[in-house]
C-alpha cells in the first residue's frame, strides 16, 4: 500500500512542482486508469501488458488535453480556485466512469498469482509486482529529469517559469508533458492497485486522500519525499491497523500528519522560504 | 446611473449604501418574510435549506473569501455543532441554552485548529483542515456515549420557552431568524477593524504585517468566528436532518460548501447566499427536470412529428436518473464558473446591474482580466 500512495503522491508533486497545481484529480485519473485496463483485458480480451500499455498512454494523453484544454487557463488565478477546479473535474471524472461502466465492483485479471517464499516469509507476487513497479517507475523518472534534455528543461520551468521561456523553453509543451507524466504514473498507479482493492469508482479518491497527506509529510516539491511519505504512510497505516485499537488504522496517518505540520509545517524534505520584500 | 455624493468619510462603511439601497433591502425583507404564505410546504423546506446553507456560507466566506484561509474541514465543526445541540436537548437542556453551548464548544474547536494553521498557509492548511476532519468524523462513529456512533441520534423538533416548532413554516422563521442576524452581526465586523484586517491578511499577509495588523490574533479569530457560526447552521442542521449520524459529516459536505462560496463569488456575503440558494435548490430543480424535460420533448415530439426529439427526451431523462450524476453536474458548474466567472454569481449580478445601469455605455472591457504569469505562492 505504502508504494501506491508514494506513486500516487509522486503524480502530485510532479504536477505541483511544475505548473504549482495541486491535481485533486489525481485518485480519480488513478480509477480511470485502472478501468480503461480493465475494459481493454476482460472486454477486448488483450493480453494484460497490452492492456496495461494501452491504459498508460491513454491516461497519459488524457492529461495532456486537460491540460491544454482546461487548466492552462487558471494558470495565476489562485491556488484554492485551481484545488476546487481539480475537484470539480474529479466528481466529473467519477460521474463519466459511473455511467459509462456501471457502479459494479471488477476483479482485474492478473499475471501475478503466485507466491514467493524466502526466509520463511510469505510474498505474493501481486504485492511484489507493486514494489517493483514502483521501484521501476521512480528509477525511469530519476532518469528521465535528471540525463534528458527535456527533463531539465522541466526543471527549469519549475524553478522559474519566466525564465525558462526566455531561454527558449516552450513551457505551455512542458506543462503538457508534465500533466502526461503525472496522469500516466496514477494510472499505472491504479492497475497495480487493482488487483488488491478491486476496481470500482470510489476506488481513487481514498486512496488520493491518503496520498495527498504523503505528500504533504516528505515535504510538497520533493519526489523522494514523497516516495518516503508514501511508505511512511503505509507502515503507520499497517501497524495502526495491526497494533492500536479498532478505527485507528484510517485515522493514525492523519494524526502523524497533523503533529508534523504542527512541529514542521514545510515537510521532511521541504524547503521553507521566506518572501523578501 | 445613481451617484452618491458622500459628505464624510463615515459614508463609506453604512450599513446600507444609501436609502435607495436600504429600500430594495427592505422590499426583498418583506418579500422572504411573505414567501410561505404563497408557497406549499415542500417549498418551504427547500428554502429553509436555503436559510441553513447561507449560514455555513457566510461561515466560509469569512475564513476564505475574506481572510484567505483555505479549510477543507468545515463539515467537522458542523457536525460538533450538530452533535452538541443534540446531545444537550437529550439531557434536558432548554433550546436556547443547547445552541449557546453548541457555538461555544465549536467556537472553541475553531480556536484549537486555528492555533497550529497560524503557521500554515495554502495547501498545507487545506490538508491540515482535511486531516482534522477524518480524526473528528471517526471520534463522531467512535464516542458512543455520547454520539450514539453509526445507530444515530434522534433530533426532535425544536420547543422555544414552551413554544412548539414543529412545522415546516415555523422553522422557516427560526432559520431565516438565524441567517439575518448571522449576516447583520458579520456585515458590522467587516465594516470594523477587524474586517479590514482580515481583508488586509487576505491581500498579502507582510503587508498587512507590516501596518501592524497582529497576524495571530486576527487569524485566529476568523478561525474561532466561522467556527462558531459553523456550529450555529449545525443546530439548525441537526433538526432539519432531524437524524444525525457520523457519515453525514464527510470531507464530501467539506467540499460542497467550497462550492458554495466559489459559485456565488468569493469575498462577498451576497456570494454566500446566491451560493446558499445555488447549492441548496439545485438537487430539487434536477429532480424536477428529470421528469419534465422527457414529457415536454415529447409533447414537442407529438406536435411537430419529429420522434427523434422525443427519443432524445427520455435519453436525457434516463441520464439523469443515473446514480451520481448529480456530483457530475455540480463538477461541471464548478469548472465552468472557475473558466469563465471567477467572481461567481455576484460577479455576474454586478456585470448585469452595470450594464443596465450604464446603459449604452457598457464596455464589457470594464471587468476584463489581466493575463498574468504564474505566481509562486512558495515564497510567501
Amino acid at each position: 500500500m505504502g508504494c501506491i500512495y508514494g506513486l500516487v503522491a509522486l503524480g502530485f508533486v510532479l504536477i505541483y512542482k511544475a505548473t504549482e497545481l495541486v491535481n485533486f484529480a489525481q485518485g480519480d485519473l488513478l480509477m480511470l486508469g485502472a478501468f480503461v485496463c480493465y475494459m481493454s483485458v476482460a472486454w477486448w480480451g488483450l493480453p494484460y501488458w497490452a492492456g496495461f500499455l494501452i491504459a498508460v498512454v491513454a491516461i497519459a494523453a488524457f492529461g495532456a488535453l486537460l491540460d491544454a484544454l482546461v487548466l492552462r487557463r487558471v494558470i495565476g488565478q489562485p491556488q484554492f480556485a485551481v484545488v476546487m477546479l481539480t475537484i470539480g473535474l474529479g466528481a466529473m471524472f467519477r460521474t463519466f466512469a459511473s455511467v459509462t461502466w456501471g457502479s459494479e465492483i471488477y476483479t482485474l485479471p492478473t499475471p501475478f498469482g503466485g507466491v514467493w517464499t524466502v526466509g520463511g516469509v510469505t510474498l505474493s507476487h501481486q504485492y511484489l509486482s507493486i514494489v517493483a513497479g514502483t521501484l521501476i517507475l521512480c528509477g525511469g523518472l530519476y532518469a528521465f529529469f535528471n540525463h534528458t534534455r527535456i527533463g531539465i528543461a522541466m526543471q527549469a520551468t519549475s524553478q522559474n517559469q519566466l525564465a525558462a521561456y526566455y531561454m527558449g523553453i516552450p513551457v505551455k509543451l512542458i506543462f503538457s508533458l508534465v500533466w502526461a507524466i503525472s496522469a500516466g504514473v496514477a494510472a499505472a498507479a491504479g492497475i497495480l492497485l487493482a488487483p488488491v482493492t478491486l476496481i470500482d469508482i470510489n476506488m481513487g479518491l481514498a486512496v488520493a486522500l491518503k496520498a495527498f497527506a504523503a505528500a504533504v509529510l516528505g515535504g510538497f516539491g520533493s519526489i523522494p519525499g514523497a516516495v518516503i511519505g508514501g511508505i511512511v504512510i503505509g507502515l503507520i497505516e499497517l501497524y495502526a491497523g495491526a497494533t492500536l485499537p479498532e478505527g485507528f488504522k484510517d485515522t493514525a496517518p492523519y494524526i502523524v500528519l497533523l503533529l508534523m505540520l504542527i512541529v514542521r509545517p514545510q515537510g521532511l524534505f521541504g524547503t521553507l522560504a521566506r518572501k523578501k520584500v | 446611473m445613481r451617484f452618491q455624493f458622500k459628505t464624510s468619510y463615515n459614508q463609506d462603511i453604512r450599513l446600507f449604501r444609501d436609502k435607495v439601497d436600504g429600500f430594495w433591502y427592505g422590499l426583498l425583507a418583506v418579500a422572504v418574510v411573505a414567501l410561505p404564505l404563497v408557497l406549499d410546504d415542500y417549498s418551504v423546506g427547500e428554502i429553509s435549506w436555503v436559510f441553513i446553507y447561507g449560514i455555513c456560507g457566510v461561515s466560509l466566506m469569512v475564513l476564505v473569501g475574506y481572510t484567505g484561509l483555505v479549510s477543507l474541514g468545515h463539515a467537522a465543526f458542523l457536525g460538533i455543532g450538530a452533535y452538541a445541540h443534540a446531545y444537550f436537548i437529550m439531557h434536558g437542556a432548554p433550546w436556547i441554552v443547547a445552541v449557546v453551548m453548541a457555538v461555544v464548544i465549536t467556537t472553541a474547536c475553531g480556536l484549537i485548529v486555528g492555533l497550529p494553521a497560524l503557521r500554515m498557509t495554502g495547501i498545507y492548511l487545506a490538508i491540515a483542515t482535511l486531516a482534522f476532519s477524518v480524526i473528528i468524523q471517526e471520534v463522531f462513529s467512535r464516542w458512543e456515549s455520547v454520539t450514539h456512533g453509526f445507530a444515530g441520534m434522534k433530533v426532535d423538533s425544536p420547543v422555544i420557552f414552551g413554544v412548539a416548532v414543529a412545522d415546516g413554516r415555523s422553522f422557516y422563521f427560526l432559520c431565516l431568524f438565524f441567517m439575518v442576524i448571522v449576516l447583520w452581526l458579520t456585515r458590522n465586523l467587516l465594516r470594523a477593524p477587524t474586517g479590514r484586517a482580515w481583508i488586509a491578511i487576505r491581500d498579502s499577509e507582510i503587508a498587512a504585517q507590516s501596518m501592524g495588523v497582529n497576524l495571530a490574533i486576527y487569524k485566529s479569530m476568523a478561525f474561532a468566528y466561522s467556527a462558531g457560526l459553523m456550529g450555529l447552521a449545525g443546530a439548525l442542521f441537526a433538526h432539519k436532518i432531524g437524524y444525525l449520524a457520523p457519515d453525514i459529516f464527510t470531507i464530501l459536505l467539506s467540499i460542497q460548501f467550497l462550492l458554495l462560496v466559489i459559485v456565488g463569488g468569493l469575498g462577498s456575503l451576497h456570494g454566500a447566499i446566491f451560493g446558499a440558494i445555488f447549492v441548496a435548490l439545485l438537487p430539487p430543480a434536477i429532480a424536477i427536470l428529470r421528469d419534465s424535460i422527457p414529457d415536454t420533448m415529447n409533447q414537442w415530439a407529438q406536435d411537430s412529428g419529429v420522434t427523434a426529439l422525443g427519443l432524445l427526451g427520455n435519453a436525457i431523462g434516463e441520464f439523469l436518473r443515473k446514480p451520481g450524476v448529480e456530483a457530475g453536474i455540480f463538477g461541471l458548474i464548478l469548472v465552468l464558473v472557475i473558466l469563465l466567472e471567477p467572481l461567481g454569481m455576484y460577479g455576474r449580478w454586478l456585470k448585469i446591474k452595470l450594464f443596465f445601469s450604464t446603459f449604452p455605455m457598457y464596455k464589457a472591457s470594464t471587468f476584463k482580466r489581466q493575463k498574468s504569469y504564474m505566481r509562486s505562492e512558495r515564497l510567501r
